[in-house]
């Protein structure tokens, strides 16, 4: 059980404070309730473009990290199709600092010129760094656009293209901040050794005259449900062909979610899983293979992707695959089979929680979900699932008509 | 309303005390050395079997690092499906890597499990038999895995400046090729085996919430291997000669990876601890003056870094970075300046109290639970070191000098003295 406290600002930031006292440290987690789905579809890559700039000062305070490593921190942020944080880590004495840096950049950014160019350049040269020059690293790009028509989920978070990103204007900065970082839209967590009592104080003092801004009404387009199966090939520079199939699934608050996450386990979740021992130990057809979901807020994907040994034929590789997922969709697993996974998940957790700063980031993500106190329900979430749930949601999701298949092939 | 321009008063992280919680010590009957920290609030823990296999020892390259691999694919009583499958349904991680002197089996687990779980780890360590099959497949699928990574210029790029470095033939600086998977014969892995592993010196490492009869529980089982004497080769350095090197991987590349890195001593020599403190001011970290200037200024790079290799024997001083095809020239000649600036301008009291608070907080921070702790225990025993060199590295950081990093930086930022690499 992690123990925690919540209360709200009157400009409604909410607050979660969870005290441990065996470490010397404090982190302070800033969630933002927006992601590359919230993005203007002629203007992606915006989202994670920001989370850059956020670091280029800020309306009373020209740097951001250099009074931070003074104080003797650390910080990162990472953006994904949901959501932003930022979070820092420092000696739990110097717990203000964050504060103050924080605050003022909710406050207002500086919004310079050269932030932005510098950071424009920089974000794509990471582009070209993660998605150009990897072999296979356009695949997710196109897959997305395969499996989704409407939803935002159609674009990664990087962006569609280096040009929005090149042509990012600072009006669009400033529309972007005064619409998203405002207190009503973030969840701020104080964890480490620290008081409740001192918390309220600095929080008070720090973020309470910020103006709350306007609650965020998220509508996306809602993806319609696929009626037939999707097909791409693709030929590329790469040495080996690869296979990738995607299926759409429920969000995260549907309890379908925890069925489908333990059934990825199942198949794919280590050396004694079914299609690293089927397809790559006993028929030897992949190199590799891999089973999992993209774990997002909205409908995602369950994805299966490996490379091919040298000489088997692409559409002999995918029937195996059909193969160990038909097996999934008439017969149960075992009850032992279910148990590992289960097992798996729980080992898994114990170890997340042993990091200070994983309990902060998961008690700001179960708070921007719906309420930290989630956190502590997942388990039994997991021990709920049974072999006839495995069975009737591998039957639901692996139908043809709702998958999405590449076939990408290597043209030396 | 707060003063938004006035930054709180902090304590500097310099005025910390650090301390690095000590191990328990215990030694099983055969003479293998066990250390231990008992620590933190999860139930799980994390046991290290670390043994003098690495590839320093090997007479053919990859036989290290294969036998390493192929420990968890079959003993004597289980396939290797049975064996993961163990381990996988009490929800443990088991873990091989091959480093150069040595090579581990890690095992991560839920406290409660440990007692299923040695059994089997023992078994793997005396009766491990690398069945043909298992080979097979691993040759099959390594050689397509580097097919896939030399396609890649930071993977080119790091194999060669390390053989650059240290020569092709020594461990630190030798690479895998097809050829050489091809190869591995069976006889060759068990004769390794048995030498390095079944009576090969072995030194373990635990850390967690501990069972109370952790001493005993670990002698049971791994008190009457062998444990014989492994004695340490020193293989010859054999650096290139050539020092600046261009090379085009793929022509249609969009980036290049850049590698500047200089030949260092190892953690024994009196300036290791010194120039860590140097390295952090120049790119070991985010404010440092590589970052700064080359992705903060400049816009060139996502992110570059400076670093020392983690060896024991010889260490190299590397700067690492992927830049756009155009600009790499120009990124490598503001490395340059700003060696030169360190060289002859002595750094102000302002950013070196920012480097030593910021070195000094990011090892607070490292210190925080059982598993960092015994990594730092473990790095100190391995490199033949005392709990002295932890307080050594602390000291040095409160008190280095700015002259004494100008006149470090004159000894070791001397541009003829790098190998300078880009692939496109």
């Amino acid at each position: 059980m992690i123990q925690f406290e919540k209360f709200t600002l009157t400009n409604g930031l909410r607050v979660i404070v969870h005290q441990d006292l065996s470490t010397p440290m404090a982190v302070m987690n800033i969630m933002y309730d927006v992601g590359a789905r919230d993005e203007d579809p002629n203007r992606t890559g915006f989202a994670h473009l920001f989370e850059h700039l956020m670091f280029g000062g800020s309306v009373n305070i020209p740097s951001y990290d250099e009074p931070l490593q003074m104080a003797g921190g650390e910080n990162n942020a990472y953006t994904t199709n949901d959501l932003t944080n930022y979070y820092i880590q420092l000696p739990a004495e110097n717990l203000e600092t964050a504060f103050w840096l924080e605050s003022d950049r909710m406050l207002s950014l500086a919004f310079g010129e050269k932030s932005l160019e510098t950071q424009r350049k920089v974000v794509c040269e990471e582009f070209k760094e993660h998605y150009l020059t990897k072999p296979y690293g356009d695949v997710w790009h196109k897959m997305r656009e395969l499996a989704y028509t409407k939803h935002p989920y159609r674009w990664m978070t990087i962006g569609k293209e280096l040009s929005h990103i090149e042509n990012a204007q600072l009006e669009d900065v400033k529309a972007f901040f005064f619409k998203h970082y405002r207190p009503v839209n973030a969840v701020l967590v104080v964890a480490g050794n620290v008081t409740v009592e001192k918390i309220k104080t600095l929080a008070e003092k720090w973020f309470g005259d910020i103006p709350s801004g306007e609650a965020y009404k998220r509508s996306l387009p809602e993806e319609p449900v696929q009626a037939a199966e999707r097909r791409l090939e693709i030929n590329a520079n790469v040495p080996l062909d690869a296979l990738y199939k995607c299926w759409h699934m429920p969000g995260r608050l549907d309890r379908r979610y925890y069925v489908i996450d333990l059934l990825t386990d199942i198949l794919s979740g280590g050396g004694s899983s079914r299609l690293y021992q089927s397809l790559v130990k006993e028929k030897k057809l992949f190199s590799n293979i891999e089973c999992h979901h993209f774990g997002s807020t909205d409908a995602g994907l369950v994805v299966v992707e490996g490379k091919l040994v040298k000489g088997v034929k692409i559409e002999d590789a995918e029937k195996a695959v059909e193969a160990e997922l038909d097996k999934m969709k008439n017969e149960l697993v075992s009850e032992a089979e279910l148990q590992k996974v289960k097992n798996k998940t729980e080992s898994m957790i114990a170890f997340e929680d042993m990091s200070v700063m994983n309990r902060a980031n998961s008690l700001a993500y179960y708070e921007i979900l719906g309420d930290a106190a989630w956190m502590n329900y997942e388990l039994p979430k997991y021990a709920t699932v049974t072999t006839e749930d495995i069975l009737q949601e591998s039957r639901a999701i692996f139908r043809s008509e709702n998958s999405n298949t590449i076939h990408y092939l290597s043209n030396n | 309303m707060p003063d938004r321009k006035q930054a709180p008063a902090i304590v500097d992280a310099v005025n910390f005390k650090l301390n690095l919680k000590p191990y328990q010590h215990f030694v099983l009957d055969n003479g293998v050395e066990v250390y231990a920290v008992d620590a933190g609030a999860e139930e799980v823990m994390l046991t290290e079997w670390v043994f003098f296999a690495g590839n320093t020892l090997e007479e053919q390259n990859l036989v290290a690092a294969t036998t390493n691999f192929l420990l968890r694919n079959g003993t004597t009583k289980r396939t290797a499906f049975q064996i993961n499958e163990h381990f996988e349904y009490y929800g443990a991680y088991l873990n091989r890597s091959c480093y150069n002197e040595t090579a581990t089996i890690t095992l991560h687990c839920l406290t409660k499990h440990i007692n299923e779980l040695l059994p089997v780890v023992k078994e793997l360590i005396t009766e491990s038999t690398m069945p043909s099959e298992e080979l097979a497949i691993y040759q099959q699928n390594m050689k397509q895995r580097l097919k896939v990574s030399l396609k890649k210029s930071d993977f080119v790029a790091g194999r060669l400046i390390d053989a650059y470095l240290y020569g092709e033939k020594h461990p630190y600086g030798k690479y895998s090729s097809a050829e050489e998977f091809d190869a591995l014969q069976r006889d060759q892995l068990l004769n390794f085996y048995n030498q390095y592993y079944l009576q090969g010196k072995l030194i373990m490492f635990v850390a967690g919430k501990l069972p109370a009869d952790i001493d005993k529980l670990m002698n049971r089982f791994f008190g009457d291997l062998p444990n014989k004497p492994v004695e340490v080769k020193h293989p010859a350095l054999h650096p290139a000669m050539e020092k600046k090197v261009r090379i085009t991987n793929d022509a249609a590349g969009v980036q290049g990876s850049i590698r500047i890195a200089r030949p260092f001593p190892n953690r024994h020599h009196p300036d290791f601890l010194k120039v860590q403190v140097l390295n952090a001011l120049f790119g070991g970290f985010f404010g440092s003056r590589l970052m700064s200037n080359i992705r903060e200024d400049k816009g060139y790079t996502y992110g570059i870094h400076s670093y020392l290799q983690n060896h024991i024997q010889h260490s190299a001083w590397m700067i690492s970075t992927e830049a756009g095809k155009d600009v790499c020239e120009a990124a490598i000649t503001e490395v340059y300046k700003e060696m030169k600036e360190l060289r002859e301008e002595p750094v102000d009291e302002e950013e070196l109290l920012l480097v030593r608070n910021y070195m000094m907080g990011s090892i607070l921070g490292d210190l925080d639970g059982p598993f960092q702790i015994i990594a730092r225990w473990k790095n100190i025993i391995l490199n033949d070191l005392t709990e002295q060199y932890f307080y050594d590295s602390i000291n040095t950081i409160k008190t280095i000098s700015a002259e004494e990093l100008r006149s470090l930086a004159q000894k070791y930022l001397q541009p003829e003295d790098f190998y300078e690499l880009v692939v496109v």
